[in-house]
């Protein structure tokens, strides 16, 4: 009998699910050039004013109302006090940045929480809870953001909580319907078989599972609430001085048009820069950790 | 369907109540009350201005007050406009803000339907990526940057020949449609977006379907086929659509009003919340509140309504 002559076909090399999230999140040059550009804004928001020969505050009196020159890093043009615009745009960046973040993480805990809950318990409870997300959907929450603003004053941890306030209905909805896909699945039945409680299941089992759909929310969100701050600031209702944002920005240079263009496209450019990169990186992911669409 | 539009019109109700009280109380948590001015006011002055507004009351016996005042329609004074009532600031502001937004939504609905369709049915065409860039326009570019630049190119760069802009970059000019131009077209061309794409991805799902394609196989006409038989099911994301378009577009008052310089309720919600005049602020809360909720119950209402399949 001839001996078999086995050929070994190149398996497949297996990937885990990360892997291949990464791999098509980059081949998605749309979603790769904006998380591109992100890093570099941010970079640029936080790294850039220390390396700058100008700042933020002081004024320079030779230089007043400068449209965009190369000299003394002018790069934007400077306002009618002689400050900086560049500078001024990227410490002001630094707020709205903050916002975004902090209110996503924010917004998303609640959310998380709330939805997982819901979705766990289940019945009646999840019934009352979604109900009044449904109640809170109805709510024109712009206005509550604007009455919160005039009773607590501008403080900037407070613009935080009030946008977060009313940022963690989608997440929560959303979280909600994974939460009631997980709750039939087996392990969750060995874990109470086992006598878990359901505070831990909830923490312990679902919460993790429910890591990669988070993400992808919280991506989403993130625009809305850098918007959200900006507004607010625009109708002079957010951070105040000395502390600046691009909303603060964007409001100073629409009053001057006439004279000084460059107050208002520069920040303005930077902030749908911001708004195009999250959410091309939010596309991005969500297409990538679709497990529908291979 | 009548015990549906029983039970979502009751449900409407809670959600109106939770917001006034949840807002009533914020209002009176807060420390300071309206007449603390730098000014100092005698004891006997304040407890005649405290008498006046109710204030020297205990707390549930004022928001029954104010509970029992809003049924007949009076939303309390204001603390900044002396002799102004909310309700009459609220009706002076109104039909500026109802003369730009009510006259932007329609041109929107009608511009973006259309816009949508002919992207749906020509794909890859010019129309088609218009929309498409259009739509990410409107995810980019918000209105306080977008009306800014407006007044910019058509107020300030483009002058006719004796030296002034196009069109005015502000104010209300007592209706005058010259004023009313950049803030519609603004407030249009952020719905457009929003229902073009809309209608664009609905009018595509619904072209895949089977009975369009038995239209097809029976040769009929794609136009017909188009209005006859693909318009009505493809319209029912865009009606759903149409309540939060309405509603964004109270919010969005207040950036345009703001952009534009427009005596409307957005500029009045901002006004008041500058001069912490708690009362128009909260009236303009449960007013707004309640239009909305109101439109969203219609909404609700118009779909299971339209919609044979939805049954209650």
């Amino acid at each position: 009998m001839p001996p078999v002559s086995l050929t070994v076909v190149d398996a497949p090399p297996s990937r885990s699910p990360l892997a291949t999230a990464a791999r098509r999140f980059v081949r998605n040059r749309a979603a790769f050039v904006a998380l591109l550009l992100l890093v570099v804004i941010m970079l640029a928001c936080f790294v850039g004013p220390l390396l700058s020969s100008n700042n933020a505050i002081d004024s320079d009196w030779s230089a007043i109302s400068l449209a965009p020159t190369f000299d003394n890093m002018h790069w934007f043009g400077t306002d009618e006090l002689g400050r900086d615009l560049l500078v001024r745009t990227l410490v002001g960046g630094r707020v709205s940045l903050e916002v975004g973040l902090l209110g996503t993480l924010v917004s998303g805990l609640i959310g998380v929480a709330w939805g997982a809950t819901a979705g766990y318990l289940g019945g009646r409870v999840d019934a009352v809870m979604m109900r009044i997300v449904d109640m809170m959907y109805a709510i024109p929450y712009m206005l509550i953001a604007i009455l919160m603003m005039t009773l607590f004053g501008r403080a900037f941890y407070l613009v935080v909580l009030t946008i977060s306030a009313f940022s963690w209905l989608d997440m929560a909805r959303v979280v909600r319907g994974q939460t009631l896909s997980l709750r039939s699945r087996e392990f969750i039945d060995a874990a109470k078989a086992i006598g878990v409680d359901s505070r831990s299941i909830i923490t312990r089992h679902i919460v993790p599972n429910l890591i990669g759909v988070v993400v992808v929310y919280a991506t989403v969100t993130v625009p809305g609430i850098v918007l959200t701050e900006s507004v607010l600031s625009f109708l002079g209702l957010g951070v105040q001085e000395p502390m600046t944002s691009w909303g603060v920005l964007i409001q100073d240079g629409a009053q001057k048009l006439e004279s000084t263009p460059w107050l208002l496209l520069c920040p303005a450019l930077m902030l749908c820069a911001t708004l195009y990169a999250v959410s091309f990186v939010g596309d991005g992911l969500r297409d990538a950790l679709d497990p529908k669409d291979r | 369907m009548l015990a549906y539009t029983l039970r979502r019109t009751l449900w409407a109700i809670p959600t109106i109540l939770a917001v006034i009280t949840a807002c009533y109380l914020l209002l009176h948590l807060t420390p300071g009350g309206p007449f603390d001015t730098e000014k100092h006011l005698s004891d006997a002055t304040l407890a005649n201005l405290n008498a006046r507004y109710h204030l020297d009351e205990p707390l549930w016996k004022q928001y029954l007050h104010y509970l029992w005042a809003l049924l007949h329609g009076d939303l309390g004074l204001s603390f900044r406009y002396t002799d102004w009532s909310v309700t009459d600031l609220v009706l002076k502001a109104l039909p500026v803000s109802l003369g730009v937004g009510g006259v932007s939504v329609p041109i929107a609905v009608v511009i973006g339907v259309t816009l949508g369709t002919i992207a749906a049915v020509r794909r890859d065409s010019v129309i088609d990526h218009a929309v498409m860039v259009l739509g990410n326009i409107g995810n980019v570019v918000p209105p306080f940057v977008l009306g800014p630049l407006l007044v910019w190119v058509f107020a300030i760069l483009l002058k006719t020949a004796d030296g002034h802009g196009w069109l005015p970059a502000g104010g209300w000019g007592e209706g005058e449609w010259r004023y009313r131009v950049l803030p519609i077209a603004l407030l249009t061309i952020i719905n457009v977006a929003l229902i073009a794409r809309v209608m664009r991805g609905s009018m595509i799902e619904v072209l895949s379907g089977n009975f369009i394609r038995t239209a097809r196989a029976k040769g009929l006409p794609a136009r017909t086929i188009v209005l006859r038989h693909a318009m009505k099911p493809a319209l029912m994301p865009v009606v759903s659509l149409l309540g939060s378009v309405c509603i964004s577009s109270i919010t969005a008052a207040v950036v345009t009003e703001s952009v534009f310089a427009l005596p409307g309720i957005g500029q009045l919600v901002v006004n008041g919340a500058i001069n912490r005049d708690y009362t128009l602020v909260l009236g303009l809360v449960v007013l707004t509140t309640a239009v909305a909720v109101l439109f969203n119950l219609l909404v609700d209402l118009a779909y299971a309504w339209l919609d044979p399949r939805i049954r209650y």
